[in-house]
């Protein structure tokens, strides 16, 4: 079926990139399934729904029952990616999420769609900023916020392939395409989008771009600023953190998400630990205020020139 | 159809082997919850020795019938079927409870042969053996699955998120027991937050609705058994049952949802239990 184009020039929902994959695999192997709970739409699961249509199962706005599902799915030997919006699926089953999929370790693929402030006007209940903290300490699942297309469509494949629980932390705010040439997705390792020494800038899902944007003009400035595209924060890449620690002597982190446990804790706690610099982590103090996704952005930093900011100032902190 | 008498006192011994030895556990370990272990054992004897299809040499048989333990806290009734079932040697049983046990207070499937799911927490069994229904008749899979839940469990909502989906999809290859003891951990269900009348209730839903007395193996066998093909609705048997089932002193007390035996009630119990 025909997708959306990208959204104006060189920018793509990733959501396409989601299901053209997914549709993919599900041609070539009879064992993958989607769960979604009244969400075929929002999750773009309608072509999906047409060439297979036995194997979208709605169980209606029952998100309990949804992750419940995918769990006994995976006990039948079905491969399923249950996709939902993320405040919902991590949220109002996150009891299902720990003890049926992750202490369970069943083989369940959980697909947070429309992840982040990308619901913003609407409002804290439909954010998704505390999904990384409640899901992090689930050691068995493995967390990836995809920074763009591609990497999208890569994490998904693995995904598939991998035996294992994992949650796929998605978007529907257009991006380009990361300008990394060669690039490899492998789970669990950090993707260098911008070599650098003075400073790393941590970052991933829908800031990586803007990472790697802020880093190109601190450059012009005569700052070298190394940018990790850290798309798996659970498990992290620890080796390419601390490296960036010893290295760089000062870190930013950069999400879509709540200071507060997500990639910003996680790398706070590990250096705190094994090799102790200073960190600024940017991203959501806690609750928001309505408002859309690009102002959400802008008010709190999470933009050129808000990490640009945050890049002096860690780097201050390096001199005190 | 009526049960072969020689199943029937099969399934007997068994529950009989299976109280005396759960009761032991628990004795041991001073931990456990004996009152639900004992309304639940009647029925998970009748299902693993005269119900279900499976080969516990086999613990993944794809087709194998599945038993979704919801009311995972009664692990006295659950692990001693699945060690009689031959899942694991009786050695096993005497870890219960210790550190670093396969015999968690609650079953992990990832330490377990024979556990089709982890549960623990109240309203999780239903939902995901609606999940494996809803795989076996993607494929069309000869396989039954059956889960047990508690009656207090019924009050956990995710339940009928489970009963709508499963009827609206005519689950007729799953089956869900409740274990209508009447009692939850401190009072009675109907003091709480009331059940009844809970046929009435799955009738609704649009299950086939069985009552049966939960402690008759030849009555259990022949709701259990008989084959689910054109049914064209999920099934849902309340079994009738007695918190304590089988010593005197524990019989419809709720206290002894997880109360733990003295030397001298063990004794008592056990030659009560012949």
């Amino acid at each position: 079926m025909a997708h959306d184009g990208p959204v104006s020039a060189g920018l793509h929902d990733c959501r396409n990139a989601w299901v053209e994959t997914l549709e993919a695999l599900a041609a070539e192997d009879e064992r993958i399934v989607a769960v979604v709970n009244d969400s075929t739409g929002s999750s773009k699961l309608g072509g999906f729904q047409k060439k297979f249509p036995d194997r979208l199962i709605n169980v209606g706005i029952a998100e309990q029952l949804m992750v419940g599902v995918g769990a006994g799915l995976a006990n039948g030997g079905r491969i399923p990616f249950v996709s939902a919006a993320s405040c919902f699926l991590t949220g109002r089953s996150l009891e299902q999420v720990k003890a049926d999929v992750a202490y369970a370790n069943f083989n369940v693929k959980l697909v947070g769609q429309s992840s982040g402030v990308a619901y913003g006007e609407l409002g804290a209940t439909h954010h998704s900023i505390e999904d990384f903290a409640w899901l992090r300490p689930l050691t068995n699942i493995t967390v990836i916020a995809p920074a763009d297309a591609w990497e999208t469509a890569e994490a998904v494949k693995w995904a598939a392939a991998h035996e294992g629980p994992v949650y796929l932390r998605l978007s529907r705010m257009p991006v380009p395409n990361l300008d990394v040439p060669g690039r490899v997705f492998t789970a669990g390792k950090a993707e260098l989008v911008r070599s650098g020494s003075d400073v790393t800038v941590i970052a991933c899902g829908t800031t990586v771009h803007l990472a790697a944007e802020a880093a190109d003009k601190l450059a012009d400035k005569g700052l070298s600023v190394r940018v990790l595209n850290m798309a798996t924060i659970n498990p992290l890449d620890e080796a390419a953190v601390l490296a960036a620690a010893r290295e760089t002597g000062a870190i930013v982190t950069v999400e879509e998400a709540s200071v507060r446990g997500g990639l910003g804790g996680a790398v706070a706690e590990l250096t705190a630990g094994e090799c102790p610099v200073p960190v600024e982590r940017l991203g959501f103090p806690g609750f928001v205020p309505t408002g859309s996704t690009e102002w959400l952005f802008e008010e709190f930093g999470l933009s050129v020139p808000g990490i640009s900011a945050a890049v002096r100032k860690v780097l201050d902190r390096v001199k005190r | 159809m009526t049960p072969k008498p020689e199943t029937v006192e099969l399934i007997r011994e068994k529950a009989l082997w299976m109280r005396r030895t759960a009761f032991g556990m628990v004795h041991k370990a001073q931990l456990g919850h004996p009152g639900g272990d004992f309304s639940a054992i009647d029925i998970l004897a009748t299902l693993y020795f005269g119900v279900m299809r499976y080969d516990s040499a086999r613990p993944q048989w794809e087709d194998r019938d599945r038993f979704v333990m919801s009311k995972g806290h009664a692990t006295g009734a659950l692990y001693t079927a699945l060690c009689a079932a031959g899942y694991f040697p009786e050695s096993w049983l005497q870890t219960y409870m210790q550190p670093r046990s396969m015999l968690n207070g609650h079953p992990n499937r990832n330490y377990l042969p024979g556990v089709e799911t982890n549960t623990g927490p109240l309203g999780h069994g239903f939902p995901v053996a609606t999940g494996i229904a809803i795989a076996g008749q993607l494929t069309g899979a000869e396989y039954r699955t059956f889960v047990l839940t508690g009656d207090g469990e019924q009050q956990e909502g995710s339940n009928w998120e489970a009963a709508m989906t499963a009827s609206f999809r005519k689950l007729e290859n799953l089956t869900l027991i409740i274990d209508r003891n009447r009692l939850q951990q401190g009072q009675s269900t109907e003091v709480t937050s009331g059940m009844d009348p809970m046929d009435d209730k799955y009738r609704a839903f649009g299950f086939e609705v069985a009552m049966v007395d939960g402690h008759d193996v030849g009555a259990l066998l022949e709701v259990l058994s008989a084959s689910p093909k054109g049914r064209g609705k999920p099934l849902c048997v309340i079994a009738n049952t007695v918190k304590g089932k089988g010593v005197s002193f524990m019989e419809n007390q709720a206290k002894w949802h997880h109360a733990v035996p003295d030397d001298a009630l063990y004794a008592q119990a056990m030659k009560e239990l012949v």
